[in-house]
C-alpha cells in the first residue's frame, strides 16, 4: 500500500502528490519510515530468537550490508551485547552468470568463528524473485553449516519465482512486473528512501 | 619454346612504354613494326589483338626465382613455376639453385633447362650454386655448367651465404673466364643465428630472436672490395636495408662491377606486420622498417639498384600454418610483382612505365647476359612482351594464382593493374589474362 | 575485457584493476572449508602445456578447479620436427572437445596467436617464447599491490568491495636476462599500466635492441639502482647463455648482477624482493636473500591460483564476447 509523502515538511502537508528525492520515481518509504522499520525488525529478531545470541547477520551487498550493520547497531543497544554481522557476496552462486558479461565481485567477509551452529539471518533491501537468496543459500552452504538461516529484507515486492519467504519484512510493497523498487541508504546514496519507478527510468532497476 | 607458333599479330593501340599509343607488329618471333606501318609489316594474315589503354613493356626478366624442381615438387614444379612467371608477365625466369639435389652439376642445371623449354611458358635460365651442395667448403664446377646447354652464367649459393672470405674471393675470380657473375646472399651466418626477423623496436617487442641490419650490410661491404680487387663482377640478391644501399652507391661510385636487385615485397613491407605472429610474412631477408623500405625505393629510383627480382619462394601450406619459429622463410611473388611495383614506384612517381622497363627487363636481361631479352620495343627486336592494363584495383586472390603455392603477403590487399597478355617470341603465353 | 588474454597488452588501466580486486576477493577462498566455488561448473579448461612446466600448469589447473570448470590436461611435448602440424592438429582436437579456454605454453613466440585462429574459445597465455606470460605479471602485480598495503582489504561504503588502488609511484627494479625474458616483457607493460616506475637492470648483451622504446629506464649498475628501488625483481639467468657469449662467466654474472645479503641491506626498509621461480639459487640471488622476510617467493606462489582463478572468472564466468 505505497501512498506518497511530500517531500518537505512544508506545515500543512496537504499536497499528496509524489515529490522525488532524487531522479524519477515517488517515494514510499522515506528516512523515518524506514528507521522505524528497522527497528521493529530489530526486535522480532530478539523476540524470535529468544535474545539474539548466537545470531549472526550477514548483508547481502550492496546495501543489504549497511541495513545487516544498523540491525545489529540496534539489538546492541537493546540487549547490551554486540551482535556479529558481516557480508555475504552472491555473485559466482547466481544462476544468471551467462546472460551477462561477468560481473564485478563483493565483498564477503564472515565473522572469524565462523557460521557452524549459529542462527543466520540473511539481510536484503529488496525480495523479488528469491534468486538472489537462493544464490545466498549455495554460498552458506559452502561456508559451514548454520543451525538456521532467516531472512530479513526491507522491502517484499512480490512476483516470486522459488519457494521462498521473508522471516522478517519492513514493508510489503506490491508491484507491478515493469515497475522498479529503488532503495537509497545514506551510507551508499548518501540518503535513505525507497523509491517506486518505471523501469526505464533513472531509478534503473535489477531483478532480485 | 622458340617455335613462334607461326602467326602474326597486330597489337592495337597499346602504349610502349606508357607513351603514344601505337600499333605493335608482331611477325616471324620479332617485333616488324611499330607505328603506323606496323599493319602492313605484320601482314594481312595477322590476328587483331585490341589494346587499348594498355601499356606495352618487354617482357619482364626475373633474375631470382625458385622453381623447387627437382626435389619440392609439392611446393612448385617448373610447369607450375612457368605458368605463373608468364601470368606475371615474364618472358625469362632465373632459377636457383637450391634444388634437392643441388643445382650444382652440368646434368642437374640441364635438366631443369629441359624441363623449362618442354613447359614453354617462359624461358628458364637455371642458375648454378657456387659450391658444391651449397656447403660453402668447395667450388662447384662452375665451368662445366657454365658450358652446358644451359649456358650458366649467373652463380649463387642462395638460401645461404658464401660466407667464407677465401672461397668468395676464388668464386668471384673464377668466373671471369666465361663472363660470369657471382650473386651473393649476404647474411653472416654467426651474426644470425636463429634469427627469425628483423632486429629492432618490433622483433624486441615480440620476443622473435633479430635479424640485424649488419649481418647483410658487413657482407655487401667484404664482397664489394673483393670483387674491386680482383676486378671481377658481383650481383647482390635481395637487397633489404638502407645501410646496404649506401654502400652500394659507394662501390658503384668507384666505377666497381656491382649489380643488385630488391624484391617487391620489400618495397612494399614493413616489420610491423609480424605483430600478428601470421608466418605468411617471414621470409629472409626479413621485412624491414619503412626508412628501410624509402631507402631502396629510392635507390631504386635512382639506379643504385639495378632491378627488381621476387624472390619467388613457394611453400605449401603446411610450411607456413604454424606458430612462427616452426615455419619456412619466404613469399611467393611473381604473380603480383608488376603490380607490387606498380604501387610502390609508378603511383608514387618514383619511375615512370620507361623506367620499370629498365628495372624489370632490360637491367635484368643485361646481368643475366641474356641476348633474346629486354630489348626495346622497336622492329627487329625479339617480339617478348607484356601487356599491362594499369587501370583496375583489385584485391590478391592468391586461390585464383597458378603458383602451387598460396603464400603471398598480399593475400587479401588490394594492388593496381593487371598483366592482359604475355608473348614470347611472338607467341602468346598468356592472353586475356588467362594461359594461352 | 578481451576474449583472449595473451599480452599485458590486453588489459587496460580498468581491466588490470578488475582483475586484481577480483583475486582479493577470490583469494579469501582458501580461508573456506570448501574452497570451491560453482561459477564455472560445465565449462571445460584445456591444459595445453608444450614446454614442462608443473608449477604454471597445477597453478592453472587448481585456479580452474576451483571454479568447478572441467580440466583436460595436454602434455604436448611435440617439437617443431613435426612443422607445427601438432599444433595446429591439436587445436583442431581441442574444439572438436569443446574446450571453453584453452591455456597455452609453447616454446614459440605467437604460437597462442596462431592458436587463437584455430579455437572459438579464449586463449590464455601461460608463456609463449620470449614473448610474454601475462598471469604472471598479473600475479606479480598483485603480490606488489598487497605488501604495499594496496590491496581492496578495506570497507567500501555498504560493504561491496572497495576499489583496490594502483601501482602510482612505486618504484619495481627488474634485474636479469630481459632479452630472452616473457616475464620482463609482461612485467614491463602491466606495471607501467598500473603506474609503476620500471628500471631494468642488466648487461648490455642481455637487452633487446630497441629497449629505449620500452616505457621504462635502464641502467647497467645493479648497486645505483638498489637504493631507489621499492620492489627489486630478480629473473633467472640460464646458464648456457654463457656459452653464446652474452655474459664470460656464472662468477661475473653473479657479483655483477646477483643479489646478495650485502646488496639487500642496501635496499629502502620496506623494499621486497621478488622471483618467478625457479630460482637459480646462489647465482642470481643468495639463499640468505630468498628466504628473508623480504622475499616474496612463496606468496606469489599462492597468488597466482588467485590471479588466475580471477582470469578465468572474468574471461569465462559471464556472457560470451566482449563487454
Amino acid at each position: 500500500m505505497a501512498h506518497a509523502q511530500p517531500a518537505g515538511r512544508s506545515g500543512s502537508g496537504k499536497d499528496t502528490t509524489a515529490r522525488p528525492v532524487s531522479g524519477d520515481g515517488k517515494i514510499v518509504l522515506e528516512q523515518a519510515e524506514i528507521a522505524r522499520a528497522l527497528t521493529r525488525i530489530g526486535h522480532e529478531i530478539i523476540e524470535r530468537t529468544r535474545g539474539a545470541r548466537q545470531v549472526i547477520l550477514l548483508g547481502i551487498p550492496t546495501r543489504g550490508v549497511p541495513l545487516a550493520a544498523r540491525l545489529a547497531a540496534g539489538i546492541h543497544q537493546v540487549e547490551g551485547h554486540p551482535v556479529p554481522h558481516g557480508s555475504l557476496d552472491i555473485t559466482m552462486y547466481r544462476d544468471d552468470l551467462r546472460l551477462r558479461p561477468a560481473r564485478a565481485l563483493g565483498r564477503t567477509q564472515v565473522p572469524p568463528d565462523g557460521i557452524d551452529g549459529q542462527i543466520v539471518v540473511l539481510v536484503d533491501d529488496v525480495l523479488y524473485s528469491g534468486r538472489t537468496v537462493r544464490a545466498a543459500l549455495d554460498a552458506l552452504n559452502d561456508l559451514g553449516r548454520p543451525r538456521a538461516v532467516q531472512l530479513a529484507v526491507l522491502v517484499d515486492r512480490g512476483h516470486r519465482e522459488l519457494p521462498i519467504r521473508p522471516d522478517y519484512v519492513g514493508k510489503n510493497l506490491p508491484t507491478a512486473q515493469h515497475e522498479v523498487v529503488r532503495v537509497l541508504l545514506t551510507e551508499v546514496d548518501g540518503e535513505d528512501a525507497v523509491l517506486l519507478g518505471v523501469a526505464g527510468d533513472a531509478t534503473g532497476g535489477r531483478s532480485r | 619454346m622458340s617455335a613462334n607458333g607461326g602467326g602474326a599479330w597486330l597489337i592495337r593501340g597499346a602504349r610502349p612504354l606508357g607513351g603514344e599509343p601505337a600499333d605493335i607488329g608482331v611477325r616471324d618471333g620479332l617485333v616488324a613494326g611499330v607505328g603506323p606501318g606496323a599493319a602492313a609489316e605484320a601482314g594481312p594474315g595477322a590476328q587483331v589483338l585490341d589494346a587499348a589503354g594498355l601499356i606495352a613493356l618487354p617482357g619482364l626478366v626475373d633474375l631470382h626465382t625458385h622453381l623447387r624442381e627437382p626435389g619440392r615438387e609439392d611446393a612448385e614444379t617448373v610447369e607450375t613455376g612457368t605458368m605463373a612467371a608468364a601470368l606475371g608477365g615474364f618472358t625469362a625466369v632465373h632459377a636457383m639453385a637450391n634444388t634437392e639435389p643441388v643445382a650444382d652439376t652440368a646434368g642437374v642445371v640441364e635438366q631443369i633447362w629441359r624441363l623449362g623449354r618442354q613447359a614453354g611458358h617462359c624461358d628458364v635460365l637455371p642458375v648454378g650454386a657456387v659450391t658444391s651442395g651449397l656447403a660453402g667448403q668447395q667450388l662447384a664446377e662452375l665451368g662445366a655448367m657454365a658450358d652446358s646447354a644451359a649456358r650458366v652464367r649467373i652463380f649463387s649459393d642462395d638460401g645461404r651465404c658464401v660466407s667464407d672470405a677465401v672461397l668468395m674471393r676464388r668464386a668471384l675470380e673464377y668466373v671471369k673466364a666465361f663472363d660470369g657473375v657471382i650473386a651473393q646472399h649476404a647474411q653472416e651466418p654467426r651474426l644470425t643465428e636463429g634469427a627469425q626477423m628483423n632486429e629492432g623496436e618490433m622483433s624486441g617487442r615480440l620476443g622473435l630472436t633479430g635479424w640485424p641490419a649488419v649481418a647483410e650490410e658487413a657482407v655487401i661491404a667484404r664482397d664489394c672490395l673483393l670483387a674491386a680487387h680482383v676486378g671481377s663482377a658481383l650481383h647482390l640478391c635481395h637487397v633489404s636495408t638502407a645501410g646496404s644501399v649506401e654502400i652500394i652507391r659507394w662501390a658503384k661510385s668507384k666505377g666497381w662491377r656491382v649489380t643488385a636487385e630488391v624484391t617487391p615485397h620489400h618495397l612494399l613491407l614493413t616489420d610491423d606486420l609480424v605483430a600478428s605472429y601470421d608466418p605468411v610474412y617471414k621470409v629472409n631477408p626479413p621485412l624491414r622498417t619503412a626508412a628501410d623500405v624509402a631507402a631502396l625505393r629510392g635507390a631504386l629510383a635512382d639506379g643504385t639498384i639495378d632491378c627488381v627480382a621476387t624472390d619467388h619462394a613457394p611453400h605449401p601450406l603446411e610450411y607456413k600454418e604454424t606458430e612462427w619459429a616452426a615455419a619456412a622463410f619466404g613469399m611467393t611473388g611473381l604473380e603480383t610483382a608488376l603490380r607490387a611495383v606498380h604501387e610502390a614506384m609508378v603511383e608514387t612517381g618514383l619511375l615512370d612505365w620507361a623506367g620499370v622497363a629498365d628495372r624489370m627487363s632490360a637491367r635484368p636481361a643485361a646481368i643475366g647476359r641474356l641476348s633474346g631479352h629486354g630489348q626495346p620495343l622497336a622492329p627487329g627486336s625479339a617480339a617478348s612482351l607484356t601487356l599491362y592494363d594499369p587501370g583496375p584495383r583489385e584485391a590478391v586472390d592468391p586461390a585464383s594464382h597458378a603458383s602451387r603455392s598460396r603464400n603471398t603477403p598480399f593475400a587479401g590487399r588490394v594492388l593496381p593493374g593487371r598483366v592482359v597478355a604475355t608473348f614470347l617470341r611472338g607467341r602468346p603465353t598468356v592472353l586475356d589474362g588467362k594461359l594461352a | 575485457m578481451n576474449r583472449h588474454l595473451i599480452s599485458a597488452a590486453d588489459l587496460s588501466r580498468d581491466d588490470a584493476l578488475r582483475v586484481l580486486d577480483t583475486a582479493d576477493e577470490l583469494a579469501r577462498i582458501s580461508d573456506r572449508p570448501i574452497k570451491k566455488l560453482p561459477t564455472l561448473r560445465g565449462r571445460t579448461v584445456v591444459n595445453l602445456f608444450f614446454e614442462d612446466s608443473t608449477r604454471t600448469r597445477i597453478s592453472f589447473e587448481a585456479a580452474a578447479k576451483r571454479l568447478s570448470a572441467d580440466v583436460i590436461n595436454f602434455s604436448a611435448k611435440g617439437s617443431s620436427v613435426a612443422k607445427g602440424e601438432s599444433l595446429k592438429d591439436t587445436a583442431l582436437t581441442l574444439e572438436a572437445m569443446g574446450a571453453d579456454a584453452v591455456v597455452i605454453r609453447h616454446n614459440a613466440s605467437g604460437a597462442p596467436h596462431r592458436l587463437a585462429e584455430w579455437v572459438r574459445g579464449s586463449v590464455i597465455n601461460a608463456g609463449d617464447g620470449a614473448h610474454e606470460h601475462p598471469t604472471q605479471a598479473l600475479l606479480d602485480a598483485f603480490t606488489i599491490r598487497r605488501r604495499f598495503g594496496r590491496s581492496s582489504d578495506g570497507q567500501g561504503p555498504g560493504g561491496q568491495a572497495g576499489r583496490g588502488g594502483t601501482l602510482d609511484g612505486l618504484r619495481v627494479t627488474i634485474v636479469g636476462d630481459i632479452l630472452h625474458s616473457r616475464v620482463a616483457r609482461s612485467n614491463v607493460i602491466l606495471l607501467h599500466t598500473l603506474g609503476a616506475e620500471v628500471l631494468l637492470v642488466a648487461p648490455p648483451t642481455l637487452l633487446p635492441v630497441a629497449v629505449d622504446t620500452w616505457p621504462c629506464s635502464i641502467d647497467y649498475d645493479l648497486d645505483a639502482a638498489l637504493p631507489k628501488s621499492d620492489v627489486v625483481m630478480m629473473l633467472r639467468i640460464q646458464l648456457e647463455r654463457m656459452n653464446a657469449a652474452f655474459f664470460p662467466s656464472v662468477r661475473e654474472y653473479s657479483r655483477r648482477y646477483g643479489l646478495d645479503c650485502a646488496r639487500m641491506a642496501q635496499l629502502p626498509e620496506r623494499a621486497i624482493v621478488m622471483h618467478p621461480g625457479p630460482m637459480n639459487r646462489g647465482v642470481e640471488i643468495a639463499a640468505g636473500v630468498a628466504d628473508s622476510p623480504r622475499s616474496t617467493v612463496v606468496e606469489q606462489v599462492a597468488n597466482g591460483v588467485s590471479v588466475r582463478m580471477a582470469v578465468l572468472y572474468l574471461l569465462l564466468g559471464g556472457a560470451e564476447g566482449d563487454q
